[in-house]
């Protein structure tokens, strides 16, 4: 809230505004209810409009020290005491500390005698009184209405009862008055409505057996406002607004990148992985492993360190561990450590806005880095689907502002009506949608999984099959026949095919690489061959040499005997002449 | 019943006149001056010598607003005798207020 107040302040003055501290209803009125004027809450029994106004004079000492004057003309001090006292409020502690002042006025027409004009000056007085004294700057008059059974004249009361809001506007206090509503009119009297500044009407409604409340602010002078019914509670804290949907889109992001839990599947996305503070929807139909994904992803969670919060809808937090055990998804030590809470509960243990507060409030307690839901779909069995679509757009957008990791299964229903609840409801929301399914060929079905959108980063366009093993989820290789990818026992024959295909090149190539073999040793073969014949013949030529030069030598040394026995004459040539 | 306005918290003095009566007023103002005046005459009328008046005037003591929880004014709070009954208005109605009293008018006066 604060942080909302800061972000819309603008060069324009703005209508000073009080803040109630009731939880959403100051994001609605934009800073909280005007100051110093008066603000009408007006709705039929039951609807939480004492609390209401007790509430903001308790929030009001709390958290602003902002005294408070508490006049009821139906219930009296010690009643009101006792039925706000579960709600953690002490009302007698602050009336000790004079914060508060309670102030019952009691009115009884068979008590009363009109003997002639009169005002209610005497209300005045006590108020003024009561406000003086403490120093208050809250006022909640309960209900105002009431005055009108005690005292019959009608003309008298409607003009001091506009004297009243006068007053109190002049007095400068920050006014609650209730009324109860009338019969097609916001008020009995049809006066408190149109001197108020601020109207907020409460509605308490069944619709298929099913109770809401809801809030609407009527009429917001010199402040805009949201303009919607806001379903509230009343919870164990008091009252709890929630906004359909926050009223801006500035949450912070983040750029980092959380891992999906299965490396395979991180490979498919751009940046390897969900953005951390995205929303995340897996939607399958039934069997499809999405438990078994979720889970996987919040084990990925907590072994980075970080604090992941799941609510269960189908199973017991034992089931699902033990069946998480049994694809080696170990969520139990995580559990052990703290990282991981679980929270199972039927969803129709709650109306729907319950769940939410109860997310609300165990997300605050907890302060995960991730939410998973599995799944959501299973709220529709508490409330219609339009209901649902707006809790779950409250809380994606509750998550996002809180920069959570969200991941939600949705079950979806029939391969004809596919992703029919999703489509409309929630996938603009999401910042990824991955769908897993089942591919039903011939005798078999088989998981495939895709991812239809990614926000922000680039990703697969492939239907990969996945399998469960004892291991966890893979992702198997994808594998692309003649008519596309295919998978299952086709993906199988696909690859015994492809198989059966390598061996038949592979022993080809062999074959040829052996006939080539064979050939070289042929031509190795003939190539000796040659060589011994060459050897053969150039032994025999070397011999003819050999023998010519012997024959040469044995004639020349005979010619030098002969030459030395008939010595030459001098001008006979020399030795080697022939004769 | 508001445990104020019991009797028994005003115990009667044995002394003290038949009528007890509390006028609450503020100030000056054209209901309270004329409250004062016919709840006078009524009085003196009626229940001369019997009664004991007491005018407070509640913007000088805010706190008996609560105490007695007031809300219209004038206010007048008959103590005695009988039970509690309490009035608002300028008493111009005087048959109302005879009747609230319990003051029978002798008919010779009408």
């Amino acid at each position: 809230m604060q942080e909302y107040r800061s972000s819309v302040d603008s060069e324009l003055p703005r209508l000073p505004k009080s803040p109630t501290g009731i939880e959403g209803l100051d994001e609605i009125t934009e800073g909280g209810l005007p100051e110093g004027r008066p603000t009408l809450i007006c709705g039929s029994a039951g609807c939480g409009k004492t609390l209401m106004g007790i509430e903001f004079l308790v929030r009001g000492i709390q958290n602003y020290n902002e005294p408070g004057v508490l006049m009821a003309f139906e219930e009296t001090a010690p009643e009101l005491a006792a039925n706000v006292a579960s709600l953690g409020f002490d009302l007698v502690d602050l009336q000790a500390r004079k914060m508060l002042r309670v102030d019952h006025v009691h009115v009884d027409r068979s008590e009363i005698e009109e003997t002639g004009e009169y005002d209610l000056e005497g209300l005045f007085i006590r108020l003024g009184h009561a406000i003086d004294s403490i120093g208050a700057k809250r006022v909640v008059l309960d209900t105002i209405e009431a005055l009108f059974s005690g005292f019959p004249n009608q003309g008298v009361l409607r003009s001091e009862i506009r004297r009243l809001f006068r007053w109190l506007k002049d007095k400068g206090v920050t006014t609650i008055i209730t009324a109860e509503r009338g019969d097609g009119t916001l008020t009995r009297q049809g006066l408190e409505e149109y001197v108020s500044d601020c109207v907020i009407l409460l509605d308490n409604r069944v619709i298929d057996q099913i109770t809401t409340r809801r809030l609407r602010i009527v009429k917001y002078r010199g402040s805009t406002h949201g303009t919607n019914e806001y379903p509230y509670l009343i919870t164990q804290d008091g009252i709890s607004v929630l906004p359909v949907t926050s009223l801006k889109l500035d949450h912070p992001i983040s750029n980092n990148i959380m891992s999906s839990g299965i490396p395979a599947l991180d490979e498919m996305f751009g940046m390897r992985g969900f953005y951390q503070g995205s929303s995340v929807l897996i939607t399958g139909t039934a069997g499809t492993a999405k438990t078994t994904l979720a889970a996987a992803f919040a084990e990925e969670v907590c072994q980075q360190g970080q604090r992941c919060l799941l609510f269960a809808f189908e199973e017991s937090p034992q089931q699902l561990l033990r069946n998480m055990k049994s694809v080696e998804i170990d969520l139990a030590s995580h559990v052990a450590s703290g990282l991981l809470r679980i929270e199972a509960s039927r969803p129709t243990i709650n109306g729907l806005e319950q769940h939410l507060v109860t997310l609300h409030r165990l997300v605050k307690e907890f302060k995960p880095d991730a939410v998973v839901i599995d799944p959501i779909t299973n709220l529709i069995t508490v409330g219609n689907i339009a209901e649902v679509r707006s809790m779950l757009t409250r809380l994606i957008d509750f998550l996002k502002v809180s920069g959570i990791t969200g991941l939600f299964t949705a079950l979806v229903s029939g391969r004809g009506q596919q992703q029919e609840m999703t489509d409309e409801g929630v996938s603009s929301l999401v910042d990824t949608w991955i769908s897993v399914r089942d591919l039903e060929g011939i005798g078999e079905r088989n998981r495939g999984l895709s991812i239809l959108k990614s926000r922000g980063m680039a990703h697969s366009n492939q239907v990969r099959e996945f399998v469960v093993t004892e291991h966890g989820i893979e992702l198997l290789d994808v594998v692309v026949g003649p008519t596309g990818i295919v998978t299952g026992a086709s993906r199988l024959t696909q690859q015994l095919q492809e198989h059966a295909q390598t061996l038949a090149a592979q022993q080809e190539t062999d074959r040829r690489d052996r006939e080539l073999e064979r050939r070289r040793r042929v031509l190795e073969a003939n190539i000796a061959n040659l060589r011994t014949e060459f050897e053969s013949v150039e032994e025999e030529l070397r011999q003819i040499n050999t023998d010519a030069q012997n024959r040469q030598e044995t004639l020349t040394s005979g010619h030098q005997r002969i030459a030395a026995a008939n010595p030459p004459r001098r001008d006979a040539p020399a030795s080697g002449e022939k004769n | 019943m508001d445990p104020l306005l019991d009797p028994a918290e005003f115990p009667e003095e044995p002394t003290g006149p038949e009528y007890l009566l509390h006028l609450y007023i503020t100030g000056a103002t054209p209901n309270s001056t004329r409250a004062v005046r016919n709840i006078k005459d009524i009085c003196e009328e009626h229940l001369k010598g019997r009664y004991e008046l007491l005018i407070v005037d509640v913007y000088q003591q805010p706190e008996l607003a609560q105490e007695k929880d007031l809300i219209g004014v004038p206010t007048l709070i008959k103590m005695r005798p009988g039970l509690v009954r309490r009035m608002v208005g300028d008493f111009s109605d005087r048959e109302r207020v005879l009747k609230a009293l319990g003051v029978t008018p002798p008919t010779s006066l009408l």
